[in-house]
């Protein structure tokens, strides 16, 4: 009985944050936008017109039509079934690196952050310096060191990349919320320090941590494309987003656009969308 | 009220709806009332009945969902209503300024205090060398150490007292014509808020400031008011001259609060307090009938049906009640609480020695100052026995308590001793009979419970771990302390924050007797309280302690309540125990300098006239303190007593006066006596 009033209780804080996410109309445009992208990103292979490799040597570099909606690029390639299917990509490998360096990052912000002192300082002395190496100079090296584009080294790169900006984020929070008296509450009954920190901190810092999960994850998309744009970033031929716009834009100066804009137009609407729902989010949750 | 005078302010059956959830909420309804030039009105109630929304609305301040739906704001007999931003600006820029009620958001944490202040003066005209001067002439008219070094600080660099003088330096900065005062005193000191209340008189005497008072404290309303109203529920159900209202308060609702309050005389032993029964209403409830009928002793069906008026008690003094010739004569309201027994574990009898304190100190380093902030303290500790400490903030009283739990590490040769037996210094080096045996009630609820936790939860884990509980049988326990605790069965799932102020304090002190504690130290436990809920905890807490013989250490700055509950007292100045001894003792004389002073400093709710003892100057900082006695510099009987050279040179010793009773003071017993006779 007491279980279900206090499900009961904590449906009702959540449901009328919901309600009041529900409303707001930056959300909604938001996640609209990303909802078809994840869909596409699923179910590609369903809404994708053509075969993504399907090349049609009588239609090569043709203008948007009935037929090609958004043209054909210099093989013959249908550039909208291109776009479909080159969603998944993109977010798998964005999601899965924002991930990896949430994971890493929130972890060591909560210990720095509550343990304090010499080991926070000398951890973050380190997190600092590996921001302050560019996340392209990094990519570029270890493309160069291992001789080919990998997606699991893209992951690594942008997740390791991430990690110092999780950390400072979630240190902050945890420094404010390790002052309040539960934590020495905590302590009063006897807690061991990994319970305080994931039982007691993490559930008080999560909310800031999903936001900066979703700021995080903006900044994904951008630097996958950038780094496929580059030809550092995924195994080579892939429908993806940043390669196609690399294989296309010399084009653009005959005249041929569609190729390179409706991958860019891509790129920049779901990188748009994750940064609407996370403005939504930081709102909502008054953050 | 002579009509020659325009008022100040003058509400007219202002009526305030505040917007949740689309629903309008009404919070005031029909309140009346006028401030004439130099007049100080004070609103009382309890919390949430209205009484900062009467001054966000007469400052129109109101929250973006707050509206006033009916009646009128009259400002020196210009209705601001419904004046544009501009004039409201204009307004609060030269004409009215306020004091918030907390002092941490009032102040901006980015801006060094010196120009936040100056930014006043600058607004005025004064150039800026000009303005942080000024700045530091107000900090120093409120009483503030070093008033050049607190100038460089940031706000979260101040205690909440510094941090609220400094608000009304800065409130008073600007010569206003109406000051509203939102609960301005309430985390202060005595000696503090007696010597801002003093100020506050001063200003209104010199310039004919007009004051809005709002407070929960009626000892300090009546104390600063020339005119009182009462709110409950939004409505104004009392009102007049402060003598009057006090001296023969005639709704229930006064009568019930007056009687509320633990009063000079009152002890644990002998008398019980007096609650409120029921709980105020929720936010925008309709009534048909009187406000109060639902909690009222005097109610009947007239009540409930039919809205009463104001009724003519005396001049100027009304009521809103049917009964109110009977409302002194009400009935008293004692709870009788039934408590679970739970096994005894304490078999010693009441008054053995329990804890035994000594030599405690500690030192912090704050930029490579050393700054002593406990020295040499020493207390015990009966069975069964409140042992109360007072003194000032930074008097160094959670400190002692953190020591005293472990979370703070004393420095060598500091003793705890709980039933003769030495504690580990650190919290993590005592076994779980030790942790459990002493806990805490800390004072703010908000941040001492997990609000991501429940409550069965937060009170089942803390069995768990103390007490060693399977999960199952935790839970069961924690739910026979939460009813105990009067906390019902449907809130044991809820989380913090859907309770009441009142009820987490209770959740607070389940979680602290899940442990079976022997001690369970009270950090100002009740000082967030309204003061019905404040007479519930205490009686509460008084429960537990007969049925457990659990001992208390009870810090708080309200004397009132410290000399109800406690059975001994020691009060702390600087880091070190100035007085300590039996409570009647301690309270009754003949007493140590600084005792002296701080009892004098508080507000007497009987209204009877008392000398004050001004402690002189300002708390000096613990990391440069004055040599020899460390109060001498402020010591009221320092001069005259014949002791002077030796108060300046030497640190006196906390000797024993009379048999239990101690006191840190040069000046014999006698020649104090004879002082203070």
């Amino acid at each position: 009985m007491t279980d279900k009033t206090a499900k009961q209780a904590q449906q009702t804080e959540l449901s009328e944050r919901l309600a009041v996410l529900k409303k707001n109309k930056a959300f909604i445009v938001g996640a609209s936008i990303l909802a078809f992208w994840v869909f596409s990103a699923i179910f590609g292979k369903l809404i994708a017109r053509y075969d993504q490799d399907f090349m049609d040597y009588e239609a090569v570099n043709s203008a948007p039509s009935l037929k090609y909606w958004f043209g054909t690029d210099q093989s013959g390639r249908d550039v909208y079934s291109r776009v479909i299917v080159g969603s998944r990509i993109i977010i798998v490998i964005s999601f899965l690196a924002t991930l990896l360096g949430a994971f890493i990052g929130a972890s060591l912000g909560l210990i720095a952050g509550y343990l304090k002192g010499r080991f926070d300082m000398v951890l973050m002395r380190i997190l600092e310096a590996i921001s302050a190496i560019p996340v392209i100079i990094i990519a570029l090296l270890a493309v160069a060191a291992i001789g080919r584009s990998s997606s699991i080294i893209t992951i690594l790169i942008i997740g390791l990349i991430f990690t110092p900006n999780v950390a400072r984020t979630v240190r902050a929070a945890v420094l404010g919320e390790s002052e309040l008296e539960y934590v020495a509450a905590a302590k009063l009954r006897t807690e061991k320090t990994g319970h305080i920190l994931f039982r007691e901190v993490l559930p008080n810092v999560l909310p800031t941590l999903i936001v900066e999960f979703t700021v995080r994850l903006g900044y994904a998309i951008f630097a996958v494309a950038t780094l496929s744009f580059l030809g550092a970033g995924l195994e080579a031929g892939s429908p993806d987003w940043g390669t196609q716009v690399a294989d296309t834009w010399s084009l653009i100066f005959t005249n041929i656009w569609w190729p390179t804009l409706f991958p860019s137009l891509a790129i920049a609407s779901i990188a748009v969308s994750i940064n609407l729902i996370s403005d939504a989010l930081l709102e909502v949750f008054e953050l | 009220m002579s009509t020659s005078i325009t008022p100040t302010l003058e509400l007219r059956g202002l009526e305030v709806a505040y917007t949740v959830r689309g629903i309008d909420r009404q919070v005031l309804r029909d309140v009346s009332f006028s401030i004439a030039p130099g007049e100080a009105y004070g609103l009382v109630g309890e919390s949430g009945c209205g009484k900062s929304t009467a001054a966000f609305a007469a400052m129109r301040y109101l929250p973006r969902n707050g509206k006033i739906t009916g009646g009128s704001i009259l400002f020196e007999g210009k209705d601001i209503v419904d004046i544009g931003e501009e004039d409201v600006a204009q307004l609060r820029r030269s004409a009215i300024s306020m004091v918030y009620q907390n002092p941490a958001t009032a102040l901006n944490p980015t801006i060094r205090i010196g120009k936040q202040i100056a930014e006043v003066f600058e607004l005025d005209g004064a150039s800026k060398s000009d303005a942080l001067a000024m700045a530091q002439a107000a900090l120093t008219k409120v009483q503030i150490s070093d008033p050049a070094q607190v100038m460089r600080r940031y706000a979260h660099q101040l205690s909440g007292g510094m941090a609220q003088r400094v608000v009304i330096a800065m409130a008073l900065a600007s010569n206003p014509r109406l000051l509203v005062m939102d609960e301005p005193t309430t985390g202060l000191d005595a000696t503090v808020e007696a010597e801002v209340l003093d100020l506050v008189r001063e200003l209104r005497r010199d310039t004919g400031t007009a004051v809005l008072f709002i407070s929960h404290n009626l000892g300090v309303i009546r104390n600063m008011c020339d005119r009182v109203g009462v709110l409950y529920a939004g409505a104004l159900v009392e009102q007049g001259a402060t003598a009057d209202l006090f001296n023969n308060p005639s709704h229930p609702y006064t009568v019930g609060l007056l009687r509320c309050i633990p009063r000079g005389g009152l002890h644990k032993s002998t008398d019980r307090l007096d609650t409120i029964p029921g709980t105020p209403p929720a936010l925008g409830t309709h009534f048909d009938g009187c406000v109060f009928a639902a909690r009222c002793a005097l109610a009947d069906d007239k009540c409930r049906t039919e809205l009463p008026q104001m009724v003519t008690i005396s001049g100027a003094h009304v009521a809103r009640c049917f009964h109110s010739d009977k409302a002194s004569s009400m009935p008293r309201s004692v709870e009788q609480i039934e408590i679970q027994s739970t096994p005894t574990h304490h078999l010693a009898n009441v008054g053995e020695s329990l804890l035994d304190v000594s030599h405690l100190s500690k030192v912090f380093t704050q930029d490579g100052h050393r700054i002593r902030v406990i020295n040499d303290v020493s207390l015990s500790l009966g069975v069964g026995e409140t042992l109360g400490l007072v003194g000032e903030s930074g008097s160094g009283k959670t400190t002692i308590a953190k020591l005293v739990l472990g979370l703070v590490v004393p420095e060598e040769g500091g003793v705890i001793k709980l039933d003769g037996k030495g504690l580990a210094k650190t919290l993590n080096r005592r076994d779980v009979q030790d942790v459990g045996a002493m806990q805490i009630v800390f004072q703010n609820p908000d941040q001492a419970l997990n609000r991501r936790h429940s409550v069965t939860r937060i009170v089942s884990r803390a069995v768990e771990r103390l007490r060693g509980f399977s999960a199952q049988s935790s839970i069961e326990r924690a739910h026979e302390l939460l009813l105990g605790m009067r906390v019902e069965a449907t809130l044991h799932g809820a989380r913090p924050v859907q309770l009441s102020g009142g009820l987490k304090q209770r959740v607070a002190i389940a979680r602290a007797f899940a442990g079976a504690p022997q001690i369970v130290l009270c950090d100002e436990p009740t000082s967030a309280l309204d003061v019905s809920v404040q007479a519930a905890i205490l009686n509460l807490l008084v429960d537990l302690q007969k049925q457990d013989k659990t001992s208390f250490i009870f810090i708080s700055h309200d004397l009132g309540v410290v000399r109800y509950i406690s059975d001994r007292i020691a009060v702390l100045y600087l880091g070190r125990v100035v007085e300590f001894g039996a409570s009647q003792r301690v309270f009754n004389g003949p007493f140590h300098p600084y005792t002296e002073a701080l009892l004098s400093s508080v507000p007497n709710i009987d209204g009877s006239i008392r000398k004050r003892i001004p402690l002189t100057g300002v708390v000096p900082s613990p990391s440069n303190p004055p040599s020899g006695c460390v109060l001498n510099p402020r010591c009221p009987r320092k001069v005259g007593s014949g002791y002077e050279s030796m108060c300046e040179s030497e640190e006196p010793n906390l000797n024993e006066v009379e048999p239990g009773h101690f006191m840190r003071c040069h000046i014999p017993m006698a020649k104090l006596k004879q002082l203070q006779s």
